[in-house]
């Protein structure tokens, strides 16, 4: 099966806006998911709901959200305009939405991951002299890592695969914002494009299969235990 | 100088403490619920007691006249807990490395590893050691913070009978060689007489004597409260 140069294009673009988009998400989704597993605050369950709603709304929302906010017309957008840093209608746009939209699936693992690790070791840490960087880092995040080895795989499916919020945010440009399932969307539309929509599809079906197959692998490697504290 | 005077409320537990000692290994000997463990945990700084003092060797810990509440890290005490708690994704030797000062020298690492007799573990994962090899590596990563005190809780709970032989023997000798400031929490009478200076029995989260080991190793172990020490009962 060869991928002619367009759909060679749309897959390479596919990878790279994923691999950004999860990468980007990645700290701030750590860092909220730590906030869950680990904090108590004033209005949680709202916060925990905003960091959801990505998950919850229909993607078309999302991409117009990002749209106003970082258009060209948006208040982060003219920003990014005057330091010449403008990613409305260009594969950082798409990363951006990508990054978007598998952010609430990184923090759902990740804080799964998080709890799981048992705080007295944490607290043992901090007998021995370590901060909280020190503890989060040599110990909370690499007692972690399979949880988030199956974030990573759950999130960069999901990045891979995602169309709704880039098409609006980011339209289809060839190169730049045409990602993998937008070009399959516009071979299915275009008369004599069956050929290249079944090989493209056959393409996301794989990548697909085996996010997937190392997100189980790493989450039965993992294992569960209960979070425990001293109080 | 050991100084505790504490209140803390844990559910429906309530600590009331206070003592001073004097002496430079202080057991907290007592059945277990009483509050050893509590009272452990609040000196280092795990659990915060709702008012009192904390101060060990004159270094105040906590003090809510004051407003002293020492975090964990900088409470500068080497803590021993009965689960040992060793990081199960590290070797031995990253273990024994985690709780040591920056500027501290090679040799006093060598001189733990000797004294605890932990130099073939070095290589190995907690989950490849035995219950006793647990304990001394927990017992050396302490030691190895260059701690102002030694907290042990149970240092010999939960241990096959060569094992617990084994660990009382490098306790003993860590407590000749190192002389260190040491509050253990125990509900066995022999590990307590032999690592011990004094004794502060402990009854329902309340005090009930401050013995010194002579006259804790003079007296029948249980039930403490009503025999060990006279005049208990009566004052309860």
């Amino acid at each position: 099966m060869l991928l002619n140069h367009a759909e060679a294009v749309a897959l390479a673009l596919s990878f790279k806006v994923s691999l950004v988009g999860v990468a980007c998400s990645l700290p701030v989704a750590m860092a909220c998911a730590w906030l869950l597993a680990r904090t108590r605050f004033f209005g949680k369950p709202l916060f925990e709901g905003l960091l959801l709603l990505p998950l919850i709304l229909p993607p078309v929302v999302t991409g117009y959200i990002l749209l106003i906010v970082f258009g060209h017309h948006g208040p982060i957008g003219k920003w990014l305009d005057a330091a010449g840093l403008s990613i409305a209608f260009r594969w950082t746009g798409a990363a951006l939405a990508a990054a978007v939209m598998a952010f609430p699936l990184l923090v759902v693992a990740l804080r799964n991951a998080f709890e799981s690790v048992d705080r007295k070791l944490e607290n043992a840490a901090a007998t021995l002299g370590a901060g909280p960087w020190r503890i989060f880092f040599g110990i909370t995040l690499p007692l972690s890592l399979r949880g988030l080895a199956a974030g990573l795989a759950l999130a960069f499916a999901r990045a891979f695969g995602e169309f709704g919020a880039t098409i609006t945010f980011v339209s289809s440009i060839p190169g730049q914002t045409r990602t993998l399932p937008i070009a399959l969307y516009e071979l299915i539309s275009t008369p004599g494009g069956e050929g290249g929509a079944l090989r493209l599809t056959l393409v996301a079906v794989i990548v697909a299969l085996l996010a997937s197959l190392a997100a189980a692998l790493m989450l039965l490697r993992g294992g569960t235990r209960a979070t425990e504290a001293e109080a | 100088m050991i100084e505790l005077d504490l209140t803390l409320q844990r559910g429906e537990f309530s600590l009331e403490l206070a003592l001073a000692s004097e002496a430079r290994a202080l057991a907290l000997f007592g059945h277990s619920g009483c509050g050893k463990t509590t009272t452990l945990l609040a000196i280092a700084g795990l659990l915060h007691p709702q008012r009192g003092r904390i101060a060990i060797g004159g270094h105040v810990l906590f003090d809510d006249a004051t407003g002293v509440d020492l975090p964990a890290p900088r409470r500068d005490l080497g803590v021993v807990f009965q689960d040992a708690r060793l990081f199960q994704h590290l070797s031995v030797r990253d273990n024994l490395r985690y709780g040591m000062p920056r500027d501290a020298a090679p040799t006093s690492f060598d001189e733990v590893v000797a004294l605890l007799g932990l130099a073939t573990l070095l290589k190995r994962r907690p989950g490849q050691l035995s219950g006793g090899q647990v304990r001394r590596v927990a017992i050396g990563r302490a030691l190895l913070r260059r701690p102002r005190a030694l907290l042990l809780d149970e240092p010999l709970a939960n241990l096959h009978r060569e094992a617990r032989a084994e660990v009382l023997q490098h306790l003993v000798r860590l407590k000749r060689e190192f002389a260190l400031t040491t509050i253990m929490v125990s509900h066995q009478h022999d590990e307590v007489a032999a690592l011990a200076d004094a004794v502060a029995i402990i009854d329902d989260g309340r005090l009930a004597a401050l013995q010194d080991v002579a006259a804790f190793r003079a007296r029948p172990a249980a039930p403490f409260t009503a025999t060990v020490v006279p005049g208990i009962a009566a004052a309860r």
